[in-house]
């Protein structure tokens, strides 16, 4: 099976760990990968912010970058959502882009969703012993849908034992622009967030969006937790190099 | 409207009281439990809110002729029916009534509309003795406070603090237990009902085939209201209709189980007209003033959906920043994803342009609506409205306007990738990690660490590699 890598502007700037840890377990499902150059930012920061001719720019260079590709895994629930259900609403007023626009919505998967729903892949051989919480992120949880397949995945990883967060369909304060906007709004509800994951004891915290995860993260550092936060590829990635 | 202090210092405020922060954190959990609890007995709760989105979509498609429906069968029934085109024409109504009957006490049970048009207001500047007869809505008016919530006005307000308002008025310490606060609350408002003039409820749903109006509490603060003073003034918006009875019940349904999470609200008042021969009590007069303010110019707009809300309060109890900031910091009478919309469309987005953009955009209010409104979907399009209309920073259109260059040219995104990488690599801390971030990222590492660009982006290492070959 052939599939493209939507690695994500995050991913790729911050934590290209996360890619390389994603293009370790695909490949070892068998899957060849490739890396469309094309790539950019999905275009949600302006496209939340309201600046939705501005999108459509990236829109339009994600869309070509991908044109080839029989499938796509991205990275972060929250672009492959921008992707799935905002890029064909951009698109209403040029058929020819919504049309493409449409044909990359049905085949771009997020990662944990590509493994259990098109590999059909729960268990990866992952061992990682800790015990850890998951945050599940408000867009993949509600514009995606997807709650099940990370928790699956996570399941089978051997060692691993997964504590409940409290409130975990709660924001946890991200929302891109929102963050540096309403700095002070954000802050309160990452505090909380923090606090809730502290309650659970776990030593890692796991998500698939590394931009919920940086910005908890950036909160538990600067209160001074040290806790491992990873992004599911990676965990999944854990004790099966190769 | 005019509100100052301007949005951002009402936040601060807000985050700062910590009574506040512990008293939205219990009503959260009670109401989202109480409801959690309600969608679960219930099994098919989707089934009922699409059945209910049903019933408003074709109120509102139809709205006019059930309108018309409505205050036909209300005059039939002996009521007057006034149409006022704005807040301004309900307060000249009301207060010109209120100056027929040379009215000395005015008692109101809870209507949010009246928050609306700042009813209270121009009452008291007449010498008008008003009195807000529901314990939530009661306590904020001896506050002089906007309410905090569409559902439970004082959530905010600690034991404490009541007792002290209490006390204050009773002239006396009142001790801060349940029984006393209350038969003080009883004793004050008794006097009040019995020698009121005219009394004052909102409407929860107006049933345009018998031309009834249903107010729903739980204090049974309507029935009084309405049984002894010589007028009954309902208020309401002009989009509370219900078909029938049939759809009510399919409406109340969903109302106060999503509201507080009670099956049943404790008082039900179904009120179709003045006293009758053989009534023992009730009003002579029966004033049902129909509002728009605002709502008619949404009618036809893609915001239409926003008209379905039955003021369940749902979105208010599962969005993180009213958890935060609470129902006052908005500045508007309704607050929570509901408010931030309504103060957009029924006043001016020039002037409520920030609170779109509180919001996270985590779809949590539209998952829990009663009735199916997109309500996240409507604050981005405000945002797109707020972009179209030049009310966002200079700075930020710029910055967006690079990005879109920027992303429709790889080479030009990358080198754009490349600078930011340095600029931001030499901001490293010891640690590792950003502590004082330039521009707009210094609010950001104001109260978080920023993570350093990586030594190898994903790409220049794929390329190394040689992964596409």
């Amino acid at each position: 099976m052939k599939a493209s890598l939507f690695i994500t502007c995050v991913n790729d700037v911050f934590y290209p760990r996360v890619g390389k840890a994603m293009v370790q377990v695909l490949r070892k499902c068998g899957v060849q990968l490739d890396f469309p150059e094309g790539q950019v930012c999905c275009g949600q920061p302006s496209y939340n912010s309201g600046y939705h001719e501005e999108t459509r720019q990236a829109a339009k260079q994600i869309i070509s970058a991908f044109a080839n590709s029989e499938y796509v895994v991205g990275a972060s629930g929250s672009c492959v959502g921008m992707i799935k259900q905002h890029y064909p609403e951009l698109f209403q007023d040029e058929p020819d882009w919504e049309d493409r626009a449409r044909e990359l919505s049905q085949k771009i998967y997020e990662f944990s969703q590509f493994l259990v729903e098109v590999l059909r892949v729960e268990d990866v051989g992952a061992v990682l012993n800790a015990t850890a919480t998951y945050h599940q992120s408000c867009h993949m949880t509600r514009i995606l849908k997807e709650t099940e397949t990370p928790k699956r995945l996570l399941e089978k990883v051997q060692g691993l034992e997964m504590v409940e967060l409290p409130l975990g369909t709660d924001c946890c304060g991200f929302g891109g622009t929102f963050s540096v906007k309403m700095a002070h709004i954000s802050e309160a509800m990452v505090q909380e967030k923090t606090e809730h994951i502290m309650e659970t004891k776990a030593r890692v915290l796991i998500g698939a969006d590394m931009a919920c995860l940086m910005n908890i993260s950036g909160r538990l550092r600067r209160n001074g937790q040290k806790l491992r936060v990873m992004h599911i590829a990676e965990v999944l990635a854990e004790g099966s190099a190769g | 409207m005019a509100h100052e202090p301007a949005f951002q210092e009402r936040v601060k405020k807000a985050l700062q009281n910590e009574n506040m922060k512990k008293a939205l954190r219990n009503v959260q959990a009670t109401f989202r439990n109480g409801r959690d609890r309600q969608v679960e007995i219930m099994g098919n709760w989707d089934e009922w809110v699409d059945r209910a989105k049903e019933i408003r979509a074709h109120v509102l498609e139809n709205l006019d002729s059930y309108l018309d429906q409505f205050s036909t069968n209300v005059e039939k029934n002996g009521g007057k029916v006034f149409f006022a085109a704005t807040g301004q024409e309900a307060i000249e109504y009301i207060t010109n009534l209120a100056r027929e009957k040379n009215c000395k006490t005015f008692v109101k049970s809870k209507s949010m509309v009246s928050e609306e048009i700042h009813l209270n207001h121009a009452l008291e500047e007449m010498g008008i003795d008003v009195a807000e007869t529901d314990l939530g809505e009661y306590i904020i008016q001896l506050a002089h406070e906007p309410p905090a919530h569409i559902v439970g006005p004082a959530l905010h307000k600690t034991r404490e603090e009541i007792s002290e308002l209490f006390s204050q008025l009773a002239g006396k310490k009142l001790s801060k237990d349940t029984p006393t606060l209350t038969r003080f609350v009883r004793k004050t408002l008794r006097p009040k009902f019995l020698n009121a003039e005219i009394g004052m409820t909102g409407c929860n749903f107006a049933v345009a085939s018998t031309g009834s109006v249903v107010v729903v509490t739980n204090e049974g603060n309507a029935d009084m209201s309405t049984i002894s003073p010589k007028a009954h003034i309902v208020l309401m918006g002009m989009e509370r209709i219900v078909p029938d009875w049939k759809s009510l019940d399919v409406c109340q349904t969903l109302l106060p189980r999503a509201a507080t999470g009670q099956a049943m609200n404790v008082y039900t008042n179904v009120i179709s007209g003045p006293k009758q021969a053989a009534d023992i009590d009730g009003p002579e007069e029966w004033h049902v003033v129909i509002l728009d303010n605002g709502r008619s110019n949404i009618l036809g707009t893609k915001y239409r959906e926003v008209l379905h809300c039955i003021r369940c309060g749902a979105c208010l109890n599962y969005c993180p920043t009213y958890r935060q900031i609470g129902g006052q910091a908005y500045g508007f009478a309704y607050s929570g994803p509901i408010g931030a919309i309504l103060a957009c469309l029924l006043d001016d987005i020039k002037v409520w342009k920030d609170l779109p953009f509180a919001c996270t955009l985590c779809g949590a209010c539209t998952e829990n609506c009663s009735v199916g409104i997109p309500l996240d979907q409507f604050i981005l399009q405000l945002r797109v409205e707020a972009v179209q209309k030049g009310l966002t920073p200079w700075s930020e259109r710029v910055a967006m306007k690079a990005f879109s260059t920027a992303a429709s040219n790889p080479g030009l995104y990358e080198l754009g990738l490349k600078i930011g990488r340095s600029v931001l690599r030499g901001r490293a801390n010891q640690d590792g990690v950003i502590e004082k971030g330039p521009g707009p990222l210094a609010a950001w590492t104001q109260h978080k660490d920023f993570p350093l660009p990586a030594e190898q982006s994903f790409r220049d290492w794929w390329r190394k590699e040689g992964g596409n070959q």
